[in-house]
């Protein structure tokens, strides 16, 4: 079966293509040459005017997890208002900001989304976030397995451990969970607030292991850089949230020793004190550290006004912010010495002078980051909005005008404090391809995604070229998934499963007696129950291939 | 499919799936048809393992039928159904996925047979959340553990060796860990290191007493002299514990708190946990996971959004914790088709009605009044492999079978009906 897609305008920043009209060729799922003449060709679409892009990757979303179905049991009143019935070929199921799975799965490839990776994966959790991911339909999926709170680690590093065990540590983690790269939550703070610290400092000892973030961002970069795993580590930063953090945002940046990290939902880090209310933006001073530090990369996390829900691994922060929750509940976890969680519902107000300011604050850093390859379009889904509001956002980054009548409607107070207003900067489609399809696939090392060179899997989204950038993106035209079409004018027409993503660096097994004995002598199950097997992911995800992605073991 | 067995990484040790704990260190030997716990086991264990199958093989209407012929007439019977209830959900994770696939399809209701209690939880969680922590957490933190409704062992046996139990920690020896029973004392037999207290009160009334210890704690007038029939004093004293404690863990088994409007008791439970936790560490553990609750009610709010009592017959999922009761749709007879699932304990049987019934139930099940249909199925952990949640609602643990079995799993016997019901939806 030859499918022709002949005549689009098309956007594949991997190989420098800027809106050139070309013909794409799609035989048993991948991307093929051009066919010779003798060739005949089953199937054409005829896209003129149409543009073609990949299939969007959204790199950092919490689609799956303990933490989700906390917020979906908290919030029956976000699934009463947003229903989604079933139908001959998809599944009732519901929710705004914290939806079912199935749910989650057509929403994003009606949006023309084809791979979603979770950043938050406990390792005690893994089985649920991939259960909870195989139950995601449509998307290929992956996930970030959290370390740095965890006991085992805090102890190797508190006894001084070579970075030898850490590196085979982390390697175990990532085959155990079947994850594609590593993430740190405010490092060691998770720990800490259960030995009721209520804040951690970059530099601030841990009061019962003695080592600090700065410690714990140093070993983990290295490891995940020496062990060749291809995402850098990805580091929610520590105090999150807080007035002046940019500061330790900056730090944290340093802390990798010019090492690859990933700074994640970096515009709740970008906050200064200045001003009457001690609140500001620092986006500048962020920016401006990114694009001089090319071993680091950002997600913004950009908040939108309406009612959400966050979810997070940051206990201790939650915690802090438990007052501001929206409905007035929340629910905070400390789990299993090896990581927590806290949930609470919010309610971003346009009126209110923070949010109007994070609002700002997440434009600002989308606009003053000059590297497309190096930030990415994230809301954080959801913490800082649900993922089905990326449409409106690529519409903010495209349209200087719609952005500026916008700004013109929040608080005023914090309209003044931003300089959003005098930043002309309006990002082009091809840079739009760059965020949301070339820069996310590379930065995960997945090779065959987020482009569409001879080769590349044939997950294709295809728009009308409308004037109003959130019309387009609210509705493809045509979305194809490993070649076959799946959602024809924003409507699922097909339904498929997608595959795993992982990576399997290598490590000595030597650690896994030392594991054996930690999880004898302290845990409350077997280190072999919480190991997943490629079948037991397969089953999960309905005979989901598990691909793993090559590591290319880096210079200790 | 639950039925072709993932290898054991480990296959000395057996995951027990009899209560809401699922242990993972079991020793089972024995033959198939006698399998024995002959290390880290517990009565419930004894008793789990030790089911011995009665039934032969699928009924219809007490007549023997294939698989094949039991499951055309299940679907039979649900094609012709308005609204059909998928009720005792005891099951595993491949179980509850098909139990929610085919009640999306039936334009069903989904609930499990242990609803009454995990409602009173969940009413909890919408309304005002709470503060909790793991099994791991108290083993290694914990140094003083209350028990809110009395000794929680006759339902979960091993929690305290599981917890409490060890001397050695992450953090160093703990000398013993202190117990306060809030209702009835421990069980005989019970071994605790540490002061044991046990506080008689009025389990009924502890929400008084939660008040109470509230008010304490905030340095407001408490204008009582007792509260769950105690003396104020009582709850002063406990108060001051609780916040002096270094990690302190309050845990409640939902089924122990069996009387109306429990969910107001658990309510002041969590927000005095809330109120401790402006200036200590304090936690909450509610207790559950048995016959596969916390599974079902895990897997319906992934799909769904919507948890247990979920109904699918408006097209979209829609959650009422009251309306869409086991008990209620059976009396009122709003449900038209009952559909039975017990694989894990063979006594919990369907309950009395005139509402026609398919029973997926353990092969040992004896059922009081023969079923419009019947399969026997495979117990997970037993017969098939599987994967349950521990009552801590986070870890997922594997489940690999412990003989070799024709029993068809719950996934497999629900798969069968689906395909029955044959194609379009």
């Amino acid at each position: 079966m030859l499918l022709r897609l002949a005549g689009g305008r098309v956007y594949d920043p991997a190989h420098g293509v800027n809106g050139e009209i070309r013909d794409l060729y799609v035989r048993d799922g991948r991307i093929v040459a051009a066919p010779g003449p003798d060739e005949r060709v089953d199937q054409s679409y005829d896209l003129t005017g149409r543009v073609v892009m990949a299939g969007a990757i959204d790199m950092h979303t919490h689609i799956g997890g303990g933490k989700l179905n906390i917020a979906r049991a908290m919030l029956p009143e976000d699934h009463r208002s947003d229903p989604r019935a079933r139908s001959p070929l998809t599944r009732g199921s519901c929710g705004h900001a914290a939806p079912g799975t199935f749910a989650t799965g057509y929403r994003y490839a009606e949006m023309g989304y084809t791979a979603c990776f979770e950043p938050a994966i406990l390792p005690v959790n893994a089985r649920q976030a991939h259960l909870e991911m195989g139950d995601t339909p449509m998307v290929d999926k992956g996930g970030y397995v959290m370390l740095g709170s965890d006991d085992f680690l805090l102890r190797l590093m508190a006894s001084g451990a070579e970075q030898r065990l850490i590196n085979d540590y982390v390697a175990w983690t990532l085959h155990a969970t079947r994850c594609i790269g590593i993430k740190v939550v405010n490092p060691g703070g998770i720990s800490a607030f259960k030995f009721n610290q209520r804040r951690f400092e970059l530099d601030e000892k841990h009061g019962f292991y003695g080592v600090t973030p700065r410690d714990i961002l140093r070993v983990l970069s290295r490891a995940v850089h020496e062990l060749g795993v291809p995402h850098p580590l990805h580091v929610h930063s520590s105090n999150l949230g807080l007035p002046g953090n940019a500061d330790t945002t900056l730090g944290t940046i340093q802390a990798a020793e010019g090492l690859p990290i990933h700074l994640t939902h970096i515009q709740f880090h970008s906050y200064g004190t200045e001003g009457a209310r001690k609140f500001s933006s620092a986006a500048a001073r962020i920016a401006e550290a990114i694009n001089a530090t090319p071993n680091a990369s950002c997600d913004v996390g950009q908040i939108l006004f309406g009612q959400t829900v966050t979810a997070s691994g940051d206990s201790m922060t939650q915690h802090r912010n438990s007052g501001l929750a929206s409905p007035k509940k929340f629910v905070v976890m400390d789990i299993e010495c090896d990581a927590g969680c806290g949930v609470l519902p919010f309610k971003y107000r346009d009126t209110n002078f923070v949010n109007a300011l994070q609002w700002a604050i997440g434009l600002e850093v989308f606009l003053l980051v000059t590297d497309p390859w190096r930030v990415f379009l994230t809301t954080d889904h959801p913490n800082g909005a649900p993922f089905t509001t990326y449409p409106h956002l690529i519409r903010l980054l495209m349209d200087r005008t719609f952005r500026n009548e916008r700004l013109g409607l929040v608080n005023a107070d914090a309209r003044a404090l931003s300089t959003l207003a005098s930043i002309d900067r309006e990002y082009s489609l091809y840079e739009i391809a760059i965020l949301t399809r070339a820069a996310p696939a590379r930065i995960l090392g997945i090779t065959d995604l987020g482009h569409l060179g001879t080769g590349a899997t044939a997950d294709i989204t295809v728009y009308r070229d409308e004037p109003d950038r959130e019309r387009m993106f609210s509705t493809p035209e045509y979305v194809f998934k490993d070649g076959e079409l799946i959602v024809r004018n924003g409507a699922v027409v097909k339904v498929t499963w997608g595959r795993y993503h992982t990576v399997e660096p290598a490590y000595d097994r030597g650690i896994e007696r030392r594991l054996k004995e930690h999880f004898d002598r302290y845990q409350t199950i077997r280190a072999a129950s919480l190991q997943i097997s490629r079948d037991e992911m397969a089953a999960f995800g309905h005979g989901a291939e598990v691909r793993t992605h090559p590591c290319r073991r880096g210079t200790p | 499919m639950s039925g072709s067995p993932i290898p054991a990484p480990d296959s000395a040790a057996v995951t027990c799936p009899f209560c809401g704990l699922v242990c993972d260190d079991l020793v089972v030997t024995g033959t198939p048809d006698a399998p024995e716990v002959r290390a880290s086991g517990c009565p419930t264990a004894a008793n789990g393992y030790g089911q011995r199958a009665r039934s032969d093989g699928p009924r219809i209407a007490g007549r023997p039928a294939t698989l094949a012929e039991a499951a055309a007439e299940a679907a039979r019977l649900l094609r012709g159904a308005r609204r059909p209830l998928f009720g005792g959900l005891a099951t595993d994770v491949e179980g509850a996925r098909a139990a929610g696939r085919l009640a999306d399809r039936t334009g069903g209701v989904l609930d499990h047979m242990n609803g009454a209690a995990a409602v009173r939880n969940l009413l909890v969680l919408q309304d005002g959340g709470w503060i909790t922590t793991t099994l791991s957490e108290i083993r290694n933190r914990c140094d003083l553990l209350i028990l809110a409704g009395g000794d929680v062992t006759p339902r979960f046996p091993r929690f305290f060796e599981r917890t409490i139990g060890a001397r050695e920690t992450l953090f160093g020896d703990r000398p013993g860990c202190d117990v306060v029973f809030l209702g009835h004392g421990p069980s005989k037999g019970t071994t605790l290191r540490g002061a044991v207290e046990v506080i008689g009160c009025d389990v009924p009334a502890l929400g008084d007493a939660f008040g109470v210890m509230r008010a304490l704690l905030a340095g407001r007038p408490v204008d009582a002299d007792a509260a769950a029939g105690m003396p104020i004093a009582v709850w002063r004293k406990l108060v001051e514990r609780m916040r002096t404690a270094t990690y302190g863990v309050i845990a409640w088994a939902a089924p122990d708190f069996d009387f109306p409007h429990a969910e107001l008791t658990i309510q002041a439970l969590c927000e005095l946990v809330k109120d401790l936790n402006r200036a200590t560490r304090f936690s909450g553990l509610p207790l559950g996971g048995s016959d596969g609750d916390v599974t079902a009610d895990a897997v319906a709010l992934w799909q769904t959004g919507f948890g247990l009592r979920a109904a699918f017959g408006g097209g979209a999922p829609e959650q009422d914790l009251h309306l869409n009761a086991t008990e209620r749709l059976l009396a009122t007879g709003e449900a038209d088709v009952l559909v039975w699932i017990a694989s894990i304990n063979a006594t919990r049987l369907p309950p009395a009605t005139t509402t026609p019934t398919i029973v997926l139930g353990h092969a040992a099940m004896t059922v009081a009044r023969e079923p419009a249909v019947f399969i026997p199925v495979g117990t997970p952990g037993v017969d098939h492999a599987g994967h349950l949640f521990r009552t801590d609602r986070v870890v997922a643990l594997p489940l690999f079978p412990v003989r070799s079995s024709t029993l068809p799993s719950v996934a497999q016997a629900l798969s069968a009906i689906e395909a029955a019901l044959g194609g379009g939806g």
